[in-house]
């Protein structure tokens, strides 16, 4: 049973569960213990000492950090009674309310994660393409002027900030020829054309960026395999060259890129806070930048929580898929 | 004739032109910016000087491309009429100041946490390793925006104002703080391999203490690592600070800041094209110089790697 794909990602996920509780002590101490005074900072500019007082007395901020620690996972858990003012009982995965319009932060986050999820996914299917389709196209061609200009293309992707190459794209394709709409989000069940005419835009911009790294990835590795003895085996008895190259040189190429891909695609769903700045659109980094601005502190731990959780699950799928590509990796 | 690591290296390095190219660039900039003061002084320019006298109405510069002329390499701000070469050369300053400041940080934390872990091996490296999990699971640039405000609402509370180096620093630690991950792990990586290497097991049987190890035996052959760590991260930084600055966190103004420049600029992608090439070009040609050279220092440090 220990052997068993279930069992090693069941082991996988109690630990990702163990760091998602230690990031909790971590970002609430950072949140909620370092500010020197979290009651004037979610106070209106013409504050009086009583309603200082009460803030405090609500959100129990005289208590000791254990004891509010203790109270926010409570909250997360089983949900806590906040008081009136505060928006009285907060139910089950409670991560506070607003400080700036009372709004349940859960419900925040939750209208912002779709349109997060929808920019990233799509392109993260289209930077891997594109990555690893160029990456094995430039290891097949070795030293060619096909290898070298790919590679010239994947340094300059790695180079190029993502908000200018958005916005070249925005004048481009929006304003001067207008053969794209402005960047919006429609939800996927409600028009499925409406929801990709809206977000091609950020997906290609994404791609063409990200794919820089997977194609230099995907190249090394590809190199490395091709001077491998079951590759020169696979070639000797005749099997044709394309064939080789994507059956066999492009196998142990994949759980490299598949690391790769987890920590990206983890990191982006925790907020692609410059592709949306670029793009008006309105997901996970927006709402951590609009919390930094007006400081508030309950939406900004609640946002980088969801932000780690996602990293956490990203591993988790990835040791998953590990296990189903590498078989030795399960015995460990 | 027998040749030292090093030397051999630097050989390797010699011939590889890309790398040469961007090595030779890399430092020209570094040069720019470090002499940024004597380059203003030289050209003429301050930079907070500004010349609103060769703005039209509309405070758009007069003449071609943004107004560049001979007293004015790269033309004037809209709005601001500041010299854009001054802007530019000061805000690479900036940039690099800010970045190489994290890099070292980063690379000390990650150096010697991962030489405790990877030394000791055990429960401390089981420890450390955790803890490195952790701190990985947490996204850096959503961090750094996340405790920027957090860090000065704790020294400064919500209504005092926060003083401008303030903010350089802050960026500079939070990035360095969160950004020693990986070199911990290279380091701890190449400490276990190089505990069990034959030389070492030949100076503990001589015996020598844990001092003369770690120095003597083992610090050598960390430089490869730590450096190939160093030159990896200085451009990922330099792009994360501009990031930052563009989405207002970064530097405040009056210091020259290349990120905020862009996203400055880029509201007048239309009007005044040329505002926004110069500083995209030098930000762009100073993450590019950097990373191609750490490609080919990687494979000059590990000929047997293929990249």
């Amino acid at each position: 049973m220990s052997g068993s794909p279930a069992a090693f990602v069941l082991r996988r996920t109690g630990r990702g569960l163990l760091t998602l509780a230690a990031v909790s002590v971590v970002t609430f101490l950072m949140f909620f213990a370092v500010p020197r005074d979290p009651a004037a900072a979610m106070c209106p500019k013409n504050c009086d000492a009583a309603r200082l007082e009460q803030i405090r007395a609500q959100w129990g901020l005289s208590d000791p950090v254990a004891v509010q620690y203790a109270h926010y996972v409570r909250g997360v858990v089983a949900g806590r009674d906040l008081g009136r003012a505060q928006g009285g009982y907060c139910p089950a995965p409670c991560l506070g309310y607003s400080y700036v319009n009372g709004e349940p932060v859960i419900d925040a986050l939750a209208r912002a994660l779709p349109v997060t999820m929808s920019i990233v996914l799509p392109a993260a299917v289209l930077w891997l393409a594109l990555g690893i389709g160029l990456g094995v196209a430039a290891a097949a061609r070795h030293g060619s002027p096909v290898d070298r200009m790919i590679g010239g293309f994947s340094l300059a992707g790695l180079a190029l900030p993502l908000y200018l190459l958005g916005s070249m794209f925005l004048l481009l394709f929006v304003y001067q020829l207008g053969v794209l709409p402005y960047p919006h989000y429609t939800a996927l069940t409600e028009s499925p054309l409406a929801w990709a005419s809206g977000l091609v835009l950020p997906w290609c911009t994404l791609a063409l960026l990200f794919s820089a790294g997977y194609i230099r990835l995907t190249r090394a590795q590809v190199r490395e395999a091709m001077s491998a003895d079951f590759v020169r085996t696979a070639l000797a008895k005749g099997l044709a060259h394309r064939r080789v190259v994507r059956r066999h040189a492009l196998r142990p190429a994949l759980v490299p890129l598949v690391t790769a891909a987890g920590l990206d695609v983890g990191a982006a769903l925790g907020g692609t806070v410059i592709t949306e700045v670029t793009f008006g659109l309105y997901g996970l980094g927006q709402v951590t930048l609009d919390a930094v601005r007006e400081d508030d502190l309950p939406m900004l731990m609640g946002a980088v929580l969801v932000a780690a959780l996602v990293v956490v699950a990203a591993n988790i799928v990835v040791d998953g898929l590990y296990a189903r590509i590498d078989p030795r990796v399960r015995a460990r | 004739m027998l040749r030292s690591p090093g030397l051999l290296t630097l050989a390797r390095l010699r011939r590889d032109r890309p790398a040469m190219v961007s090595g030779v660039a890399a430092l020209l900039l570094v040069g720019l910016a470090v002499a940024a003061p004597a380059v203003g002084a030289v050209y003429g320019v301050g930079p907070e000087e500004t010349f609103a006298g060769d703005l039209d109405p509309y405070g758009m510069p007069y003449g071609v491309s943004g107004g560049v002329s001979a007293s004015h390499w790269f033309g004037l701000e809209p709005g601001l009429g500041r010299d854009i070469f001054v802007q530019v050369i000061f805000g690479m300053r900036t940039s690099l100041a800010i970045a190489g400041t994290a890099a070292l940080v980063a690379t000390a934390v990650g150096a010697v946490v991962g030489g405790v872990a990877g030394y000791l091996g055990g429960w401390a490296d089981a420890a450390i390793g955790w803890l490195t999990d952790v701190l990985l699971a947490l996204p850096l640039l959503i961090c750094a925006i996340a405790l920027i405000r957090p860090l000065e609402l704790h020294l400064y509370g919500p209504r005092d104002p926060v003083p401008g180096w303030f903010r350089a620093v802050t960026v500079a630690g939070l990035f360095g703080g969160l950004g020693w991950m990986p070199i911990a792990r290279l380091v701890r990586g190449q400490v276990i391999a190089l505990r069990e290497q034959e030389f070492v097991t030949a100076a503990r049987a001589s015996g020598a203490g844990a001092r003369w190890i770690v120095s003597r035996e083992l610090l050598p052959h960390l430089g490869a690592p730590v450096l190939t760590g160093l030159s990896l991260l200085l451009p990922a930084f330099v792009a994360g600070g501009a990031a930052l600055s563009f989405l207002g966190l970064g530097v405040l103004e009056p210091t020259a800041d290349l990120g905020r420049m862009i996203y400055r600029s880029l509201g007048y992608l239309q009007t005044d094209p040329a505002y926004v090439v110069f500083p995209s070009a030098a930000l762009f040609l100073l993450v590019f110089a950097f990373s191609t050279f750490n490609e080919g220092l990687r494979d000059a440090l590990d000929p047997r790697a293929l990249r």
